[in-house]
């Protein structure tokens, strides 16, 4: 039983990563009907601009105090990396904006080659580690082993998804975004600015990506690659949890954790892991096409 | 692109004045002479030593590309979906047929005879991944749009993880061991026998089926078009072709791993697809052969290659969504009865007169 928590909790902390990335795709796939491949090399981006912004402050600044390095480090990695999606959807997405779909698509799967590999061309291919920015304290729970670090990612993630969940819901930006997946063509009509709007969606996307992105590299290596896979597993969890649906996105990523922590301990090695989700992903597109909380879209003829 | 085509238009009326200047039994056979003498070409220019065996290898992936891109181009293109697992398939053909010749055939005792066998290998190679594109069309076709994009992204990562996961292929360290099969005159047998299919299939009833599903797929089972069956079919073949594409490849490199199949193998193929056309053979032709070549020459780089490729693709994305060729085709590739030369004879000759003749006089 003890175990099980355990495991649990370590699902809980990546099913938390998960779910960040997830929201981002499931937020672009909502307003344009993209599925913007180029995410995960944005989340791989965002945690180089937390290994090197975390790294400089370590090294220069004053004795600033853990969380405000934190902070501050989490806050230019979102920064950065909302500022290189606008720009990635200003001249990469929006000339495609009325060009057959898959254009589109292949255009942002060349994004993220070409972020890939300029990175592993310019930093270099080596693993690398972020600074200990909060030192790790460990210590057990009712027997449940943790460390601060664990709890900062489940809270963190926690705190952020409520917030965006309040954005979409409550703000006049997230009207304007939901009015857009509504119905993108009468909607500009009603003086909704709509290139404004996706901007800015893709913005959130990408700075709760770089969230999700820093809180990643206190715990994993990093490296110019690591998004392809995240990436992929984000996108499988947007779409068990319903693509285009901001809480199945989050529910999907959870979900997600949980196979990849639970793969090894039922199956006898990590390796089938991959296995296991996209065989999931593959059977639950057979009997729920639309994922767990989409809806499915009727097509007008 | 209009302007280079604009440019080469001398080019193209000097050579459209000198070829309806044959008579017709030297048109006619025109292309098979084409294709013979490429095949005399690849047959003895390596055996005498005239290609470097450097250029042979690139010529051979050259090859094995055009066959990718082409089967790709078939689902992608002609039929409008979104398939993005190819590699995968490639990878099914590539074990199976690996497997033939490593084990198979030597417990058989015929390993003296595997260059004979070896088009029934690939076949059988070509079948074991179209049997696995017929298991994944099953699903994926039941919705539409996004979905196959997912499904076939699924499977491919589904052949890796598996292919990574059994011990008696080498796992993730790979497969080797196959004797070298592949050489330059087969490469060109297998393109040549793709891209007549490929041609014969996109002008026949089944191919018009899948054109009319790209162009609209609800009007098109109004016209009762079995939009299912033509879909399932056009992706079995595409992923048979894959498979031999990828029993080719396991055959002139010795050495398969499953990572050489990953995400990236498929969208090297996509890349492909997109930069020769859509809806193109000749544009197939074309992309896999540049993106190769610039490839090997873009060698001296390093991973700067590696940037500038995905960077290509996503300019020519912008400037060009369509591709080289995008649903153009080169005359000789489109058989007699579809060019246009011919409906204008036809209008000329048969059509005008018989206008004509009603004109003057009215009462017939």
């Amino acid at each position: 039983m003890q175990a099980f928590l355990q495991q649990i909790l370590n699902a809980l902390q990546l099913g938390s990563v998960y779910a960040l990335i997830a929201l981002g795709y499931s937020m672009v796939y909502g307003i344009i009907t993209l599925i913007n491949f180029a995410h995960g090399d944005i989340f791989m981006v965002s945690t180089y601009v937390a290994f090197f912004v975390g790294s400089a402050l370590m090294a220069y600044a004053l004795k600033l105090p853990g969380l405000i390095t934190f902070l501050l480090t989490m806050f230019a990695s979102m920064m950065f990396t909302a500022f290189l999606a606008v720009v990635i959807e200003r001249f990469a997405y929006r000339p495609l904006r009325k060009a057959p779909r898959v254009s589109a698509v292949i255009t942002a799967l060349g994004v993220g080659l070409f972020l890939e590999n300029f990175t592993l061309a310019t930093i270099g291919p080596h693993p690398r580690f972020l600074p200990p920015i909060i030192p790790v304290q460990r210590f057990t729970i009712g027997g449940i082993a943790t460390s601060n670090i664990q709890l900062i990612i489940i809270f963190v993630s926690a705190i952020v998804m409520f917030l965006l969940d309040t954005i979409v819901r409550r703000t006049m930006v997230g009207m304007a975004m939901r009015a857009i997946s509504w119905d993108k063509f009468t909607v500009p009509l009603m003086g909704v600015p709509m290139d404004r709007i996706i901007s800015i969606t893709f913005a959130l996307g990408a700075s709760i990506a770089a969230v999700g992105g820093t809180l990643y590299g206190f715990v994993y290596t990093i490296d110019p690659y690591m998004g392809i896979r995240i990436g992929w597993w984000a996108f499988i969890s947007a779409v068990v949890g319903g693509i285009g649906n901001i809480r199945g996105a989050m529910l999907g990523g959870y979900l997600l954790g949980l196979v990849e922590i639970f793969t090894p301990v039922i199956l006898p090695s990590s390796t089938y892991r991959d296995f296991v989700a996209f065989s999931m992903l593959l059977l639950l597109l057979v009997f729920r096409p639309y994922g767990l909380l989409g809806r499915p879209v009727t097509q007008k003829v | 692109m209009e302007k280079v085509s604009g440019l080469l238009s001398p080019v193209r009326n000097f050579w459209n004045s000198f070829y309806s200047a044959w008579p017709d039994p030297v048109k006619k056979a025109f292309t098979p002479g084409l294709v013979g003498l490429l095949f005399f070409i690849m047959l003895v220019f390596p055996a005498l030593g005239l290609i470097n065996l450097y250029w042979q290898q690139v010529l051979i992936y050259v090859g094995i590309n055009i066959i990718l891109t082409l089967s790709l181009n078939l689902v992608n293109g002609y039929m409008g979906e979104f398939s993005v697992g190819h590699a995968g398939f490639m990878a099914v053909g590539a074990y199976v047929s690996s497997i033939l010749t490593v084990w198979v055939l030597p417990k058989l005792g015929l390993s003296a005879y595997a260059p004979y066998l070896f088009p029934l290998v690939l076949i059988i190679g070509g079948l074991a991944a179209g049997l696995s594109g017929l298991i994944i069309a099953f699903p994926s076709f039941r919705t539409r749009g996004d979905y196959l994009a997912i499904v076939t992204l699924s499977w491919n990562m589904i052949v890796k993880s598996i292919l990574e996961n059994i011990e008696a292929v080498g796992g993730p360290r790979g497969f080797m061991g196959m004797p070298k099969l592949t050489n330059l005159a087969w490469v060109y047998v297998w393109v040549v026998i793709t891209i007549w299919f490929i041609r014969n299939l996109v002008y026949s009833n089944y191919g018009r089926g899948a054109l009319s599903i790209r162009e609209d797929e609800i009007a098109a089972s109004l016209v009762s078009v079995d939009t299912r069956k033509v879909k399932i079919v056009i992706f079995v073949i595409a992923s048979f072709f894959a498979g031999i594409a990828g029993g080719l490849y396991a055959h002139v490199l010795l050495f398969i791993n499953p990572r050489a199949f990953s995400i990236l193998k498929s969208t090297d193929i996509l890349v492909m697809v997109y930069l020769g056309g859509i809806g193109s053979i000749g544009g197939s032709i074309l992309g896999a052969t540049i993106y190769t070549v610039l490839l090997e020459l873009l060698r001296p780089l390093q991973v700067w290659r590696w940037v500038i490729g995905p960077l290509l693709l996503v300019l020519l994305m912008i400037f060009r969504p369509r591709g080289i060729m995008g649903m153009r085709e080169w005359g000789f590739l489109v058989p007699p009865e579809e060019r246009p030369e011919t409906w204008r004879k036809e209008r000329e000759t048969i059509i005008l007169p018989r206008l004509a003749s009603t004109r003057a006089n009215p009462e017939r």
